[in-house]
């Protein structure tokens, strides 16, 4: 009998480009001759610059306060002076205020970090140290990990689901790091389970990573943590998809997890929240995939955060070809860029280089009714349909079609025959929608 | 960097399969009939096939020439549309029959709905009912297979189908030898449209849609079974007035309908549950026709009066978004 596997309906089964960097150890990405630390580096309220250019900061240090409880504080990421602290071309294509500073090669640590046994900290002093070493959620949607842990007290958590499903094609990160620092993973996992009180914990990884399923349950024996391995398909690790896979609950249109008593963290941030509590580091680094058939040798790197892609790209021995097309994240969510002197945030997963001939650009046909997009919706819309209103500028029609229930994974607009731009133009209907919501 | 970059917003890659993918490969499924029809009943049929398809392909040049729209012809849609119309006609059609039906397809079935992906009836069905409508003589002529050199001259004969409803007609009952033939059924040695007559031919085209995942088995299945089930209703009640259902599957256009006019992507449902829905229309639709109507063949209007009813049942049959409602909570 086949072994059913844990997951959702539709989705879709994209080439998965991970052979190139999923066998290679994580290695640490020297230093680069300037950082530039965005002071937006999550969704929230940006850090407000707490330092003054021509400053030596050090290691760990906070160059930003946080604003508002929604928001955490930002590090720098090594010692040396800051240079400058002016708008700079940030990932999501804006140009935002960062702290640059240049290294000055000693690396030297700031004195006031300490760390502490998680076990003899309350809830709330748990939450409070993973607020101030600036965690927040590596996945890519980089919402603050200490808000997610304080869930109001009418909404009871009890489980809590790591997510290392990792399903975005050509990204390995999250994947290496399950094989490499499992142990600091389940410090991170026991780390929230006490902040929450969660009484279920379970790890779900896509069963394409079978290393990473046996390090994680070898790591996780006798702590009560399951580890799922879940059915590979795109996307998995959706926090909706993933909640529906593990537990059989449908989170409510417009609602949170929490609703149905769920929580998901990300394994990265598991293991950076670790790495705050045992030895006081801050989030400074994370670990992210430089990939593409545009670089010479995808690899696996320990990123300083606030590290310009083109130092990334020259440790993978550079491009190789003509680069048609560079990508902040996985292809199927990730943005693409201007140029190569953005920096790694810590949202940043990966980067992706493609050259002319992988991008397969073609024109836009008419839609012929194929029905797949239907088929691989993980939100079961019709965005053929929604798409068709959207363009037609006929937003209340496109909100019936529920527009707001897309959670942009882009699986309609990758499978369509006739490249029709669908999840874009169902993001601009969500777009027009709630902007005309707030106007109310 | 000197080099421009794409900036675009995510996904950043594609599916290969591309519309034109699809059409070639739907000609692809329609090889191994074309091939059985040009063996069983000669030149004839090569002609028709070569003169439809390429009428097909001109017409919609023209229209898209007159109308000012960019050339589509390289999507191949309009080469399906001139292969299908080509074998749902008889062997025998006159050069002008098959023009005449290869226009109405192109421009009555589909550009005046604004081409590919518009039109809400199959083209080719809609020339092939236009045709039988219009010329029955000359659409209800059949000529008796004649396999490739066993030397004889066309005979003209009567489809399965027509024997039967003229037999019970006149005589209340059906004629013997009629159920007995079910090697030739599957074979083609009958007469019949050049595309309908080999059921082996056809289910090989099949095979190979669904292997390459342009069809689902949502309609072929519910289509089939609907058929089965309501002509077998039929068969048990009296089996010497209604044929078998072995025999309503293997002749007339059911299987060349089933698999390749009722799966068009641009006339049928879009939702799963639809699509079932409309295979069980067109078989009831079908069965209904063939027993009670005016015509011996249903497959054609079974199909088209489902193609008018697509919109309706995707508008009933939209999948529950995730949630919304009915959504069960277990541990």
């Amino acid at each position: 009998m086949i072994k059913q596997y844990k997951t959702f309906r539709g989705g879709l089964h994209p080439p998965d480009c991970k052979a190139g960097s999923a066998h290679k150890a994580i290695e640490d990405c020297p230093l680069p001759e300037e950082l530039s630390i965005h002071l937006s580096q999550h969704i929230g309220v940006p850090a407000e610059v707490c330092v003054a250019v021509g400053e030596r900061v050090l290691k760990g240090q906070a160059i930003g306060r946080a604003r508002g409880m929604v928001s955490v504080p930002v590090h720098a990421s090594t010692s040396g002076e800051v240079v400058a602290v002016e708008p700079r071309p940030h990932p999501s294509g804006k140009t935002l205020e960062a702290v640059v500073i240049r290294p000055d090669g000693i690396d030297e640590r700031h004195g006031a970090l300490s760390g502490a046994d998680y076990r003899s900290l309350s809830p709330e002093q748990l939450r409070e140290r993973i607020r101030g070493a600036g965690i927040v959620g590596l996945g890519g949607a980089t919402f603050p990990t200490h808000v997610k842990l304080s869930p109001p007290p009418e909404k009871s958590i009890d489980t809590l689901i790591i997510n290392g499903a990792e399903c975005e094609p050509y990204l390995t990160g999250d994947h290496r790091l399950m094989v490499e620092a499992a142990a600091g993973i389940v410090l991170g996992i026991n780390i929230f389970r006490r902040a929450l009180g969660a009484r279920r914990v379970c790890v779900g990884i896509e069963n394409n990573k079978p290393d990473a399923v046996l390090a994680m349950r070898q790591a996780c024996r006798e702590t009560g943590i399951e580890v799922v391995a879940l059915a590979t398909k795109y996307p998995q690790g959706a926090e909706k998809q993933l909640i529906y896979a593990m537990t059989g609950r449908e989170v409510p249109s417009g609602g949170l997890p929490m609703d149905v008593g769920a929580l998901v963290q990300n394994v990265g941030t598991a293991e950076a929240a670790a790495a705050a509590l045992s030895s006081g580091r801050p989030l400074i680094e994370r670990v992210l995939t430089v990939t593409g058939p545009g670089v010479a040798e995808a690899k696996n790197l320990r990123v300083r955060i606030g590290t310009p892609l083109s130092h990334l790209i020259a440790c993978c021995g550079g491009l190789k070809g003509v680069p048609a097309k560079i990508i902040v994240g996985g292809p199927m969510m990730g943005t693409a860029q201007l140029g190569l002197d953005v920096p790694a945030v810590c949202g940043t997963s990966g980067v992706l280089v493609l050259r002319e001939e992988d991008l397969a650009v073609r024109p836009e046909g008419p839609c012929i009714r194929c029905g797949r997009c239907l088929q691989v919706c993980p939100a079961r819309l019709a965005p053929t349909t929604i798409a068709a209103y959207a363009r037609l500028d006929r937003m209340s029609e496109a909100r019936a079609f529920n527009a707001m229930d897309c959670i942009e994974c882009g699986s309609c607009a990758y499978i369509c025959p006739s490249a029709i731009p669908l999840v874009q133009s169902i993001r601009h209907a969500k777009a027009s929608i709630s902007a005309k919501r707030k106007k109310h | 960097m000197d080099q421009k970059l794409y900036i675009s917003s995510s996904p950043h890659l594609r599916a290969k399969q591309d519309t034109e993918q699809i059409m070639r490969a739907v000609i692809y499924a329609l090889l191994p009939a074309c091939a059985v029809a040009v063996y069983l009943f000669g030149l004839p049929a090569l002609r028709v096939l070569a003169l439809c398809t390429l009428t097909c392909v001109l017409t919609e040049v023209c229209c898209q020439k007159l109308m000012g729209r960019p050339f589509t012809w390289r999507d191949g849609s309009a080469a399906l549309t001139g292969i299908l119309l080509a074998l749902n006609l008889p062997p025998s059609s006159p050069w002008w029959l098959v023009l005449i039906g290869a226009v109405i397809a192109i421009v009555i079935g589909k550009q005046v709905f604004g081409g590919l992906g518009h039109n809400p009836f199959n083209p080719a069905l809609v020339a092939r009912v236009v045709l039988l409508i219009s010329f029955p003589v000359q659409m209800t002529t059949w000529s008796a297979p004649t396999p490739w050199g066993s030397g004889l001259d066309v005979v003209t004969t009567a489809t399965p189908l027509g024997e039967m409803q003229s037999a019970v007609m006149l005589t209340g009952e059906l004629p013997a030898a009629l159920q007995q033939n079910t090697l030739n059924y599957v074979l083609g040695n009958m007469g019949g449209c050049l595309g309908e007559v080999s059921a082996l031919a056809l289910l090989l085209g099949a095979a190979f849609l669904f292997w390459k995942r342009i069809i689902t088995w949502h309609i072929p299945l519910s289509f089939i079974g609907s058929v089965v089930l309501l002509s077998g209703i039929f068969w048990l009640i009296d089996p010497s007035r209604y044929p078998s259902p072995l025999f309503h599957l293997l002749t007339g256009g059911l299987i060349l309908g089933v698999f390749f006019m009722a799966t068009d992507m641009v006339t049928s449902p879009v939702t799963p549950w639809g699509m079932a829905l409309f295979g069980v229309g067109c078989g009831l639709l079908t069965v209904l026709i063939r027993l009670f109507g005016g015509y011996p063949e249903g497959v054609s209007f079974a199909i088209l009066l489902m193609n008018a009813a697509t919109p309706l049942i995707d508008r009933y049959t939209r999948p529950r978004v995730f949630g919304h409602g009915a959504a069960k909570a277990q541990a």
